[in-house]
């Protein structure tokens, strides 16, 4: 295949890009019923795409492909990662080609920002909740392109105008003659014609795919143990590395004794790389021992040595000024004279690992001038420029087959492509074409950094006589995700905009709001984590929107309503959630009932969580959420994605913090002391979706920053206690 | 050394300490039992050894003897069936990566207990971690599978 040369410069690419909000991941999930092909890593995406149109396959753009027995491909441009692009994207071609379910099909496509850009980042990857809002109308129109095609190649064959012929459920027919044939047995007539410039998409009121809960494509597969992850792909000749890391951020290798590792039956090499020391081996097993065997000097110069104590403490100081103005509207200063009640608080969000349920893995390959790797690669663009670098190869020259990944969350965008650097470091290291699967354990992966940023939050705020909310001064100091790295063009006036989404954009009318921010450095790497900014800042306004109404003797539904009247979406996702829980009696006795609401990557979603006293903390047990995402595509994976973000945020606010101990060192190790969600925590879930016809918008991460707020909410209502200082279940 | 899985005789040379594992990966080809943590904390890795449910990850071969060892790969009873069909009519998985683990054991579970309650699911399945929280429909989708098999 031919690969399109990328020459855009790897810090210069996203400097215009519109990925405010850089996110991830989670979009929308729905691939359907045992429809998914099961990669093949032989041959792959790259081999299955031909850009030529050339073989057996109708390619009538870069991602439908109709073969001879009718079945329909559509080449993913989105990694699958559960949040669903392999059904959803599919469903938008299925509908405007007006296929049936039951044909369709979805692969990953090749990694060609040219044909597989995202359209929100200019490059390819997934993050932000993008997938589907950038595809909606790309992947309709290659649909719609598809069936006029068809069309055109039967009412040729047929001699009828191409007006009388209609299509439905993969039936292509003309009424008056009485002919009927199926996409197969006109692909290859098809293929002579030049696609059409220009395509009539359906109006909603005709969608008969889009709005129906189509089986997803990845299902059976997943529930069978078939799927392949970059983890089950296994090449002749292969070497399983893994690598001894820095124990502290920011150290690196000053000496290494190998001597005991490479005498562990079935270690192969041993080798020095940037990021640590690397153990070959026949087996993830003896590659483990091996690494054990290791001894290694860590030169500690520049690596961070406070703890997490002293860092919040270090940022706590810094709140107590004025930062990098993000927001500021009315006269915040000089109405603090006037409150008549005023509340003051700190908050204290801690470092959080992501924690995917597959770790960190990647098999690569290099071969004379060329690389072929297999991963969950989340931004493809960014990663081949960045194994080109370390080999001094054209990025194009390297072909990335995205695996299904076990879950990212934000973990596989990594800004600075470190996974991918470090498997071709491992790979150039130890200098021979066999194919290697780099491995991160688990402990490599709660210790390895790129972490949700700690932050720290200071809020003043009051109330007048009338009880109107007329003073609110927020500032933030967190590490910022964007700062050296290719994303760092979007920092504008100091402002890293995923420190501050979600408070600077405040939808409350206040007549005087001022958010700040301080960024500062460290050598701890950190990242975006499901929902980014949102993670910290829905926790800090939604709580504190919540006490000062209480202060001003208002409901926390009515008095939210009363400051929404210029934003109707999250006024109607805020009725609608009362409504669901109205709707199921009042709270029983020893419990209580919280609200948040928060839009980000331009969803809107409201939440009521139900908590009573549990043995450590706040027992979670229903929650009720309503969300607005536009065009509903999937409602069944909608409603998923919803479940799934808000036991995701649950896990985290009750139980999850990253600690590092005087000296630097990472306390937690792996699921035992950084523990996740488990079935018996997980409240029951009720979700209404908020019917519209605006453009569809994501749903992967929105569903999580409102569970943290409605569930403290709940607790203050409970207990009296406002909690600022999370997780709620403290850390051994 | 010998080992019987999925029905067929295994003859592996392999270090007595391995984890069944990595021999079921690595050296069998069995990918579909998964690695989530190796410290027996999240249940990817969950087999049947003689019919119970057994973290791969922590159990050397040298003590795995003449048992008979079942992977998603050799699962085979109606139980299984009745799960497996449950999982894809309400489509549990979302990432897919725990979700053979979460199958063994809900296949075990609904071996032992035909009709489970919550608290019998919550019990038997609070050691398999879902990180994108699939819960609510693992809950579901074994009490749909229960119902399936009573008729």
């Amino acid at each position: 295949m031919s690969v399109q040369p990328i020459n855009t410069g790897r810090r210069e690419f996203l400097k215009h890009s519109a990925l405010a909000g850089a996110g991830l991941i989670i979009g929308m999930t729905l691939p359907g019923r045992g429809r998914a092909q099961v990669p093949d890593p032989d041959s792959g995406a790259a081999a299955f795409f031909r850009p030529d149109g050339s073989g057996a396959d109708f390619s009538p753009n870069a991602f439908v492909r109709i073969a001879p027995d009718s079945t329909v491909t559509v080449l993913i441009k989105h990694i699958e990662f559960g949040q669903g692009p392999f059904t959803g994207l599919a469903t938008l071609v299925a509908e405007e080609l007006d296929a049936d379910w039951g044909q369709m099909r979805a692969r990953s496509a090749p990694a060609d920002a040219e044909l597989y850009k995202n359209l929100a980042f200019g490059v390819q990857g997934t993050g932000g909740s993008t997938a589907m809002a950038n595809s909606y109308n790309q992947m309709r129109k290659a649909g719609a392109a598809a069936r006029a095609l068809l069309v055109r190649a039967a009412a040729e064959a047929w001699s009828v105008p191409a007006g009388e012929i209609s299509v439905s459920k993969g039936v292509i027919t003309h009424e008056g003659s009485g002919k009927r044939a199926s996409f197969g047995e006109f692909a290859e007539a098809a293929s002579r014609f030049e696609p059409p410039e220009d395509v009539t998409l359906k109006s909603p009121d005709q969608f008969r795919l889009i709005g129906t809960d189509v089986p997803k494509l990845d299902t059976s597969i997943k529930s069978n143990g078939q799927a392949q992850f970059t983890l089950d792909v296994m090449r002749d000749d292969m070497l399983t590395v893994v690598v001894a890391h820095p124990p502290k951020f920011g150290a690196t290798v000053a000496g290494v004794d190998a001597a005991a590792a490479r005498k562990v039956p079935g270690v192969a090499d041993v080798q020095t790389i940037p990021s640590g020391v690397a153990v070959y081996a026949r087996d993830t097993w003896a590659a483990m021992q091996g690494r054990k065997a290791l001894k290694i000097d860590w030169d500690e110069t520049g690596a961070e040595t406070r703890s997490t104590k002293q860092i919040t403490a270090d940022f706590e100081t810094l709140s107590e000024k004025v930062g990098d103005i993000a927001t500021d509207r009315g006269d915040v200063a000089g109405v603090q004279s006037r409150l008549a009640k005023r509340l003051d608080a700190v908050y204290r969000f801690p470092y959080l690992a992501h924690a995917p349920m597959e770790t960190l893995d990647c098999v690569i390959q290099a071969q004379g001038d060329s690389v072929e790797a297999w991963f969950g690669s989340q931004i493809q663009t960014m990663d081949q420029q960045a194994i080109g670098e370390v080999f001094g190869i054209e990025p194009g020259k390297v072909v990335i087959h995205t695996m299904y990944a076990g879950g990212s969350f934000g973990r596989r965008a990594t800004q600075a492509s470190h996974l991918a650097r470090e498997a071709a470091e491992v790979a150039k290291a130890h200098g021979k074409s066999r194919p290697l699967k780099l491995v991160w354990s688990r402990e490599d992966d709660i210790q390895g950094g790129w972490y949700r940023p700690l932050n720290v939050h200071r809020l003043s705020g009051g109330v007048d006589d009338d009880g109107n909310i007329v003073a609110w001064d927020q500032t933030i100091v967190g590490q910022s995700i964007m700062a050296g790295s290719a994303f760092a063009g979007q920092i504008k006036d100091g402002i890293d905009p995923t420190s501050v989404e979600g408070a600077r954009n405040l939808p409350y009318r206040l007549p005087n709001l001022r958010v700040s921010l301080h960024s500062p450095a460290s050598p701890l790497p950190v990242l975006w984590w499901r929902s980014v900014g949102h993670t910290h800042t829905a926790y800090s306004t939604e709580t504190f929107i919540d006490e000062l109404l209480e202060m001003a003797g208002k409901d926390p539904i009515e008095g939210r309503l009363e400051l929404l009247d210029e934003h109707p979406r999250h006024a109607g996702v805020l009725r609608e959630v009362a409504k669901l829980a109205k709707a199921a009696g009042p709270a029983p006795e020893g419990r209580a009932r919280g609200v948040a609401l928060h839009k980000s990557f331009s969803s809107y979603v409201a939440e009521i969580a139900e908590v009573s006293r549990g043995d450590e903390g706040p027992r979670v047990h229903r929650v009720w959420c309503a969300v607005d995402c536009g065009v509903a595509v999937n409602p069944n994976v909608i409603r998923a994605q919803m479940e799934g973000g808000i036991g995701y945020g649950l896990g985290a606010i009750l139980f999850d913090a990253i600690t590092l101990e005087e000296g630097g060192r990472v306390r937690q190790s792996n699921f035992d002391s950084y523990r996740s969600l488990r079935i018996h925590e997980m409240p029951e879930v009720e979700v209404a979706i908020v019917k519209s016809d605006e453009d569809p918008t994501g749903v992967g991460e929105p569903g999580t920053p409102p569970i943290g707020p409605a569930v403290a909410n709940a607790w203050r209502r409970l207990t009296g206690e406002s909690v600022r200082d999370l997780p709620f279940v403290k850390p051994a | 050394m010998k080992l019987n899985i999925n029905g067929t005789a295994h003859n592996v040379d392999v270090p007595k300490d391995m984890p069944l594992l990595w021999v079921l990966r690595d050296r069998l080809g069995l990918t579909g039992t998964k690695f989530g943590c190796g410290v027996a904390q999240c249940g990817a890795c969950t087999v049947h050894v003689d019919g119970q449910p057994k973290r791969s990850c922590v159990t050397p071969v040298k003590f795995l003897g003449n048992s008979k060892i079942t992977t998603i790969e050799g699962l085979d009873s109606p139980q299984a069936k009745a799960i497996q069909d449950a999982w894809c009519a309400i489509d549990v998985p979302q990432c897919g990566f725990c979700q053979s683990g979460q199958v063994m054991t809900a296949t075990n579970l609904l071996t032992e207990k035909p009709n489970p309650t919550d608290d019998d699911i919550d019990g038997a399945l609070a050691g398999n971690i879902c990180r994108c929280a699939t819960y609510v429909r693992i809950r579901q989708a074994v009490h749909d599978a229960a119902d399936k098999l009573a008729g």
